[in-house]
């Protein structure tokens, strides 16, 4: 009876760290994912269908269009909302594979990882140097608050954060407009008609 | 004598303005959180951002793009001797900012790169294991005294700036660059005004070239160029200013409860 505890016990234990992915190996396995997609020989246009199929995996698309909206969030009513994250989701997909498209073959290091929190882990790497460019300090800040599928939530470049980017840039488009969440709407559509 | 005054009338006006805008609680310095930046001058920097963006396409890229043509050799001697005059305003910066030891580090690193490396061309410094340089100014050195950035700045020709780091740049030309005075104020026979803007052009264009397609990439992606450059130039300066080598969490984001409410959705 001890003995069939102790199996029972262990395999739950394996079948629980099975499912668990840790951040910087998931970090590892996108950009080798992606990598290998770039340095492909097909047309940009199916290296830019690939690489969304990529990110519709990997990045909390939903999270990220939240926070990019900023306090414009509250004011939307369930029909905005749902609107909202359809528009997004195609914007950030046309956005994110058009600027990765751009590179042919990089090769990216993951060299460590910073636990912050149970929910965020940033995992630091490098974009190594070509003869045309230097080295890329890129971060990549990972929602954990579901080990088993952790999702990519800011990429940090140079210290940079994109998703703060992306929600100064819709902050800028509101102000212009007096917070008509409809231009934001016309402006991401216009976007992903381009 | 005028021109001097009235530099220093615009610098006490600037810093005085940005001492008023840093009194009205958006804008001062909050422990461990980015300050809030008002784009005051909305209307005129997106003015100035379009004559920019025009200069840039007419002259500036192209410039840029036949600078990176040239051999190798050619534009990383130039790329270093433009780096290296930059250690006469970054040096009295690490003092003005206590920092002692970077101080006598690049003094060494400009010692040497500009007698064994033939007037700065040739990065020997690096060669001999000096730590990464790191550029400073005046305006990150009054953001570490604790002066807020006042309102966002669009400067024609030169882009991107905050009050305060304009009223910076102007200690540049009021005898914080040993360069300036030397190459503008130094009755040499090699050194002239001309040769000092030449050496500010050939950095700007060394700048443009280093960024060619990141700037390409960047305005494609955009849904408003202006905003994205504003929020990465504000975004920089907030790292330059806290000596922050990959960005810090902390500093990042604005408003980190806005992370935390989409979490308890």
């Amino acid at each position: 009876m001890k003995k069939i505890f102790i199996i029972l016990f262990l395999l739950n234990i394996i079948s629980l760290n099975a499912f668990s992915i840790e951040p910087d190996v998931f970090v590892q396995s996108t950009v080798n994912r992606a990598s290998q997609i770039l340095s492909k020989d097909i047309s940009k246009d199916e290296k830019i269908n690939q690489l969304k199929l990529i990110a519709k995996d990997t990045v909390d698309i939903r999270g990220v269009g939240y926070y990019s909206l900023g306090s414009a969030r509250k004011n939307l009513d369930n029909n905005q909302k749902k609107e909202y994250l359809i528009l997004f989701e195609n914007y950030f997909l046309k956005s994110f594979s058009s600027r990765l498209s751009e590179y042919t073959n990089p090769k990216i290091e993951v060299q460590g990882k910073n636990v912050l929190n149970e929910n965020y882990t940033i995992v630091n790497s490098i974009l190594i140097a070509t003869s045309e460019r230097p080295e890329v300090k890129i971060d990549w800040r990972v929602y954990t608050k579901n080990p088993d599928t952790p999702l990519i939530r800011d990429l940090i470049i140079e210290g940079l954060s994109l998703a703060r980017t992306q929600k100064e840039e819709f902050a800028s488009i509101l102000n212009s407009n007096e917070g008509d969440i409809n231009a934001l709407f016309k402006t991401l559509k216009e976007f992903s008609k381009k | 004598m005028l021109r001097k005054l009235l530099i220093i009338f615009i610098s006490i006006f600037l810093i005085a303005f940005n001492a008023y805008a840093g009194s009205d609680g958006e804008l001062v310095l909050k422990k461990d959180k980015p300050e809030e930046i008002k784009d005051c001058f909305e209307k005129l920097n997106r003015a100035t951002f379009k004559f920019n963006q025009g200069l840039d396409k007419a002259v500036i890229k192209p410039i840029a793009e036949g600078y990176r043509k040239l051999p190798d050799p050619l534009q990383r001697g130039t790329s270093n001797a433009v780096k290296n005059l930059s250690n006469l305003i970054t040096i009295p910066n690490n003092i003005l900012q206590g920092d002692i030891k970077n101080a006598m580090i690049n003094t060494g690193r400009l010692v040497v790169n500009s007698t064994i490396g033939l007037l700065g061309t040739i990065d020997v410094a690096n060669k001999m294991g000096f730590p990464k340089y790191e550029k400073e100014d005046y305006g990150q050195t009054l953001g570490k005294w604790g002066v807020g950035p006042g309102c966002y700045l669009v400067l024609p020709v030169l882009g991107p700036s905050t009050i305060r780091d304009t009223a910076g740049s102007f200690a540049n030309i009021l005898g914080g660059d040993p360069w300036y005075n030397a190459s503008v104020h130094g009755n040499n026979e090699f050194l002239s005004e001309g040769l000092y803007i030449t050496s500010k052009a050939l950095s700007g264009i060394d700048f443009r070239a280093d960024n060619l397609e990141s700037f390409d990439n960047l305005e494609k992606n955009s849904i408003d160029f202006y905003a994205s450059l504003k929020s990465l130039y504000i975004q920089d300066r907030e790292n330059k200013i806290k000596n922050n080598q990959r960005g810090n969490i902390e500093v990042l984001y604005k408003d980190e409860e806005d992370w935390e409410e989409i979490d308890n959705k």
